[in-house]
């Protein structure tokens, strides 16, 4: 009804599509696999036993050196879900910036917010969107997990570059460390066992593992005192844990390792 | 030939507000007042899926009376504007102001130019750092700058003397709340007070106290606790 607006769907994406192309990015004009752009490192995701967990070094690289040391790569999205992202930070978060608003506009539009589901299959679209931009170097890699009210359990999603979705019942990690990080997490017997303190203890540890075996994941920099981001999604909400928190979680880890 | 029938501009215009004033009049009135930290909007209103009172952006509310049909789209349009500069700008660019004149040139070109004038009356409301704006829009485009507090629908001056009578600054919660359904017992044209509890008042506000989107409806147990005492 206002000037200019002739679409009258739920989606912000194609809102802006249709009436303000020119405010959508457009990276598909060039060749980027030999342009040095940001790219984030390692992400994961575990379940637990009041929800899903996320966390992420804050590396970012730029070609072989260093990007940015205290990059966030783990988002919140609403109440109840949180995404991580790796691969090219640029079009990453823009991705993170447009899944919150696609999420929000749906949810003040129609009066009631989207299923667990229902996100995911929204953050699927937007991938396929960046489709031409990842085969032509910006490939962007995202999870997405959080607190399922419908179901009462946490949840984590993984993605491909096509868009194509996939559930994970445990856990998963993706990046330069990702399958590093997976090694180490699949040696828990039962994820949805584990307390909010051992999940924290599991997400530290295997971004630890990740960092000895993967030079771009940032690990732990004590002297900086740059800590990775850890989310936590509940049934009350999604709760950044605090440094001081993972300093206690990596000086016993430390202490274990030292000890062994 | 015969001669086409003459009718002034002011005798359109005239027709045209008295059409769009009939449909308004039997539409039930939205109150919207300062409360010690944000604003409240109440409503009478019996359906729980069909709203009067509703989220536009962080800190900005919108309510409609009259057709609901015309006042949802005019919402939607002010969802996509808001969400639309806040993602080209940043979330503290958007503003209640630009978006009321939005609204104000809407209903005003279409009062202008348009057979049947739009019947509906708008409130944008938005919290500040201290204080907030309160806007009403009406049928012809015509807006006004409320302070402090703010009526639209039928009966609006009867609920405003109600309002007037009782509102002071720094009033609680509770207290707001308890005026606001005072006004709209009063309006004459809804329910008695009896009546007016948490299955049939639509209540909202904009909570000062809250990060980043600050609308949050109050329904049920909450709703309840609020109209008690």
């Amino acid at each position: 009804m206002f000037k200019g607006q002739t679409y009258a769907g739920d989606s912000f994406y194609e809102f802006l599509r249709a009436d303000h192309p020119g405010l959508l990015p457009d990276w598909t004009h060039m060749d980027w696999t030999h342009v040095s752009v940001l790219h984030g490192t390692t992400v994961l995701a575990i379940v637990c036993k009041e929800g899903a967990l996320m966390a992420g070094d804050r590396l970012a690289t730029e070609g072989h050196q260093v990007g940015t040391r205290d990059l966030e790569k783990v988002f919140r999205i609403d109440d109840s879900s949180m995404m991580a992202i790796a691969g090219a930070a640029g079009p990453a978060i823009e991705m993170v910036r447009m899944f919150q608003l696609e999420l929000e506009h749906f949810e003040k539009l129609d009066g009631q917010p989207l299923t667990f589901e229902g996100k995911a299959n929204r953050l699927s679209f937007l991938l396929r969107q960046n489709l031409p931009a990842a085969m032509q170097g910006l490939v962007v890699m995202p999870i997405f997990a959080g607190f399922d009210h419908d179901k009462g359990r946490g949840r984590i999603y993984k993605f491909d570059i096509t868009g194509g979705r996939f559930r994970e019942a445990d856990y998963y990690s993706t990046g330069s460390g990702g399958k590093d990080a997976r090694s180490t997490l699949k040696k828990i017997v039962r994820h949805e066992d584990l307390s909010r303190e051992e999940a924290i203890h599991a997400a530290i540890g295997a971004l630890l593992d990740a960092a000895d075996e993967d030079r771009a994941t940032g690990g732990i920099d004590v002297a900086r005192g740059i800590f990775p981001t850890v989310k936590l999604a509940t049934r009350s909400g999604v709760e950044d844990v605090k440094d001081e928190e993972l300093r206690r979680v990596y000086d016993a880890i430390s202490a274990e390792r030292r000890a062994a | 030939m015969s001669t086409p029938f003459y009718v002034s501009p002011e005798q359109w215009y005239q027709d045209k507000a008295e059409y769009a004033r009939k449909g308004i009049a039997r539409g039930r009135p939205i109150v919207a007042l300062e409360y010690d930290n944000g604003i409240v909007m109440m409503a009478e209103n019996r359906s729980a899926t069909l709203r009067k009172i509703s989220e536009i952006y962080d800190r900005i509310a919108f309510g409609g009376v009259g057709k609901l049909d015309e006042y949802e789209t005019l919402r939607k349009s002010g969802v996509r504007y808001a969400d639309m500069r806040g993602y080209s700008f940043s979330r503290e660019d958007v503003a209640g102001k630009s978006l009321a004149n939005e609204y104000s040139n809407v209903l005003g070109s279409i009062f202008t130019r348009e057979m049947k004038p739009l019947e509906v009356e708008i409130l944008v409301v938005e919290i500040k750092e201290t204080g907030s704006a309160l806007y009403q829009i009406r049928y012809d485009g015509s807006m006004s700058d409320m302070t402090h507090w703010a009526t639209i629908g039928g009966d609006s001056d009867k609920l405003g003397d109600v309002i007037r009578g009782g509102w002071k600054p720094g009033l609680p919660l509770k207290d707001a709340a308890k005026l606001a359904r005072r006004a709209l017992a009063g309006s004459g044209i809804g329910a008695s007070i009896d009546d007016l509890d948490e299955k049939t008042l639509e209540i909202a506000i904009l909570d000062r106290a809250r990060k980043g989107r600050t609308f949050r409806r109050i329904v049920a147990e909450e709703a309840k606790a609020l109209l008690s005492g």
